[in-house]
């Protein structure tokens, strides 16, 4: 490792650090927010809207039994769609400018 | 009264055993334990191969807490499956399903939804900044010394309730499970873990938890595999026989009371798929669910496990996999609690362990043939040496990390100030985990009986109200520092503990003797009462807490017919034993028999009960009865924790904490200057 440490403020400012920061915030916020809202939903039903968990709709199977599973299908999902976005898009904006972090701010 | 006819009792264990084995000599008949003990010897004999090998590589620091940063994403993901499957989740689940169906399963999703906040929030940023613990990743920015006492005092707390947990439930399982003596399995558990951890360090640790993992996942698709192929892989036609069962039926009518007398079977049976048989309260609920989402990613031996991999795309493939393994595996859990619902019946499972525990193994002993083929017993003792090494995985797991935070923050950190030589700091990591071990054991054989339970959500609640505000403010708001986060960690873990401590998860003397002598004097007739409607409370504040003039919520009840008076567990015992020699079917022998048993079960317990109580009117707080409503106390001690960071950040400046940011918030989101993999 080298000895002289990257201009970190500088590369807190480039352009190209602050499309990542702003892009994963965004997108990670509304994810974590959908899949926190998504889960309370279950214990939420499960206390205040029993005669709608009760509805049969697949033989025995019901409306309960369908979301406790879909909630398992939406973290799944959920993790799917990050992984994703973070493979394809993500790691190329970060490895751009670990390339460049030593030139970014003039230290070179 | 206590001298009661020991010939009796030893007659009915010996009819007991010959169908179910009895729970004083373990599920697995003595038989069939060779079985067992072959099953764990090759268990043991791998892992111990194991852990000579990565012996022989461990000689840094970073090999010993982090396996070299060299296990892959697939591994890491295994492993995280592997810590995170506790005995509790994968016995405790099924047998939670199989005793109160939907809302077993209802339980089992938060713990899935967890890795979420994982996986978006902690799993990448902590690879990238963080070193070898949870003090390393605070001290970054903070100040070195504060930032790692409190995060080690923390990592000690949360690792100290969850291993006495694993510890005391592990030494009730394989007693209940294999018939070994309490003290022989906590000591054997604790030697075996220690043996991985000091000469293996993470590396054994790692593939420990891998092959149990793997192990477990295993044998619950076999079991699943067969108790669902005899409804053709129907989910309808499975859950139709659950609701056709009479077992079910019985155990709904059980549950709902009084209520049962105007159901059809149908209606029972379709009850167990609906919730509400055993979650009543939705604000502890949601009190839990907010403990386990925010916990889990700040549990101590979690975070640690994102230092063993090589880069921050490694830390995010070790939580998707992770995510799969544990979320499939509670999928297979609805089908192993249903499916023991219905082949083995509550009745059974219940009788073996109150918390459902033995619906697993029950269920695998039963789909290899039954108690008296050699083939059930096979799989009922592979499951029981499955659970065995769960125990020993996770335990090993908590050692790593409470070992971690001693030698690394406090001895190396804080008192060496970061200036050990690397052999001194391997030194002090082994000697700290074989420390931490014999607490571990020596607090295992002392909290011998006691209801550990709620240990397990207390630690995550510690975790999410302590550890998961500091960090998460630590890696995402620039105002964060040292000052927040010492208050925020202080306050959170010692509200939760405080607010646990004047909790109903607390033994109030003075309901257990009344329940006790309920037990052994019966109850007074009851007259008819009418219907009486729902009670809301009259504030939220008295939804939490027992203030002065809270009216408590009630649910509305329906109205109830004459109640005649209950026996007496003792009156009922002398008039069983009374008909037993008239009776001449050996059926009702039996079920007669069974009957007395479990009679002079409930009254050994009452009687003990009203002993230990005796003299004794409040609870280890000083309470008569609960403050704190709530079993959970997250609700509260999690925005606590949050706040109190908050509020001590803006309150105090720390011009490090400031002047770090830049690196920090951009070290996190790139990577550069991470910690590298060793090179071999």
């Amino acid at each position: 490792m080298s000895s002289a440490q990257p201009d970190w403020a500088a590369i807190d400012q480039d352009p190209r650090f602050q499309a990542l920061h702003k892009k994963k915030t965004t997108f990670l916020w509304g994810l974590m927010l959908f899949s926190t809202a998504y889960y309370f939903l279950l214990p939420v039903g499960a206390a205040y809207f029993q005669d709608l968990f009760k509805i049969k709709v697949w033989g025995p199977v019901n409306v309960g039994i369908l979301f406790a599973l879909s909630e398992f299908i939406v973290a799944w999902t959920i993790a799917g769609i990050y992984a994703r976005r973070a493979n394809r898009e993500y790691d190329a904006m970060a490895a751009e400018i670990v390339r460049d972090a030593r030139s970014i701010g003039g230290a070179e | 009264m206590i001298r009661r006819t020991p010939s009796l009792i030893a007659g009915a264990a010996a009819l007991l055993s010959s169908g179910i084995a009895c729970a004083s000599t373990g599920a697995v008949a003595d038989e069939y334990k060779w079985m067992t003990f072959a099953v764990f010897g090759a268990i043991i004999a791998i892992t111990m191969y194991i852990t000579f090998w990565a012996a022989k590589q461990t000689h840094t620091t970073s090999e010993f807490y982090a396996a070299g940063r060299s296990v892959t994403g697939l591994q890491n993901g295994w492993a995280i499956a592997g810590d995170y499957l506790s005995a509790a989740s994968f016995l405790g689940i099924a047998g939670l399903i199989s005793l109160y169906g939907y809302d077993g399963f209802m339980y089992s999703v938060g713990w899935l939804v967890a890795y979420i906040t994982v996986l978006l929030v902690i799993a990448e940023p902590c690879r990238n900044i963080g070193k070898y613990t949870l003090g390393d990743i605070l001290a970054f920015r903070n100040h070195p010394k504060a930032s790692k006492t409190v995060a080690a005092l923390s990592t000690i707390t949360v690792s100290t309730f969850y291993l006495t947990a694993q510890m005391v439930g592990g030494g009730v399982l394989i007693k209940t499970l294999i018939g070994i003596d309490y003290y022989i399995s906590v000591i054997g558990v604790g030697v075996l873990m220690l043996a991985y951890v000091v000469f293996g360090g993470m590396k054994a640790t790692t593939w420990v938890q891998i092959i149990k993992a793997v192990l477990l996942v295993t044998a619950s698709i076999l079991l699943v595999l067969l108790t669902w192929s005899q409804y053709g892989f129907s989910l309808p036609g499975f859950l139709q026989a659950v609701v056709d069962d009479p077992k079910v039926q019985a155990q709904v009518a059980k549950l709902v009371g009084d209520a049962a007398t105007t159901m059809t079977p149908q209606e029972l049976g379709q009850r167990f798929l609906e919730p509400g048989l055993f979650l009543k309260s939705p604000i502890d609920q949601i009190s839990l669910g907010m403990a386990l989402v925010l916990g889990t990613a700040g549990m101590p031996h979690i975070l640690m496990r994102f230092f063993t991999v090589p880069t921050a795309q490694a830390a995010r493939t070790s939580v998707l996999w992770a995510m799969g393994i544990i979320g499939g595996f509670y999928v297979l859990t609805l089908f192993l609690g249903m499916g023991a619902a219905i082949n083995v019946g509550s009745g059974v499972i219940s009788n073996m362990d109150p918390g459902g525990n033995m619906a697993a193994p029950l269920l695998a002993q039963y789909a290899g043939g039954g108690a008296d083929s050699v083939l059930g017993n096979l799989f009922l003792a592979f499951v029981a040496a499955v659970a065995f090494a769960t125990i020993v995985a996770v335990v090993a797991g908590l050692v790593l990390a409470a070992a971690s935070a001693m030698a690394h923050d406090i001895y190396v950190g804080v008192i060496k100030g970061d200036h050990a030589s690397p052999q001194e700091q391997v030194i002090a990591a082994r000697v700290s985990s074989v420390i931490v071990g014999v607490l571990a054991i020596i607090v295992g054989i002392a909290a011998e009986g006691q209801n550990v339970a709620h240990l397990v959500a207390l630690a995550f609640a510690v975790a999410a109200s302590s550890n998961l505000p500091a960090v998460f403010l630590t890696l995402y708001w620039k105002r964060a520092n040292t000052y927040g986060i010492v208050l925020g960690m202080l306050v959170g873990a010692i509200s939760a503990i405080a607010l646990v401590l004047v909790s109903p998860n607390m033994t109030y003397p003075k309901t257990a003797i009344k329940d006790a002598q309920k037990v052994l004097q019966g109850e007074p007739a009851q007259p008819a009462k009418p219907a009486v409607a729902a009670v809301e409370a009259s504030s939220f504040a008295c939804e939490l807490f027992a203030l002065d003039g809270c009216v408590k919520s009630e649910p509305a009840k329906p109205a109830a017919l004459e109640k005649p008076a209950k026996p007496g567990a003792p009156e009922k015992l002398a008039s069983l034993q009374a008909s037993l020699p008239s009776l001449t079917d050996t059926q009702a022998i039996e079920a007669a028999q069974k009957d007395i048993a479990k009679l002079e079960k409930d009254i050994a317990k009452a009687e003990g009960t009203l002993k230990k109580m005796e003299g004794q009117t409040t609870s280890m707080a000083g309470l008569e009865k609960p403050f704190f409503l709530l079993k959970n106390p997250g609700l509260i001690s999690i925005p606590l924790g949050f706040l109190m960071v908050i509020l001590g950040s803006l309150l105090f400046r720390d011009k490090r904490a400031e002047e770090m940011w830049e690196e920090l918030y951009v070290r996190q989101n790139t990577g550069i200057n991470a910690e590298a993999a060793s090179a071999h």
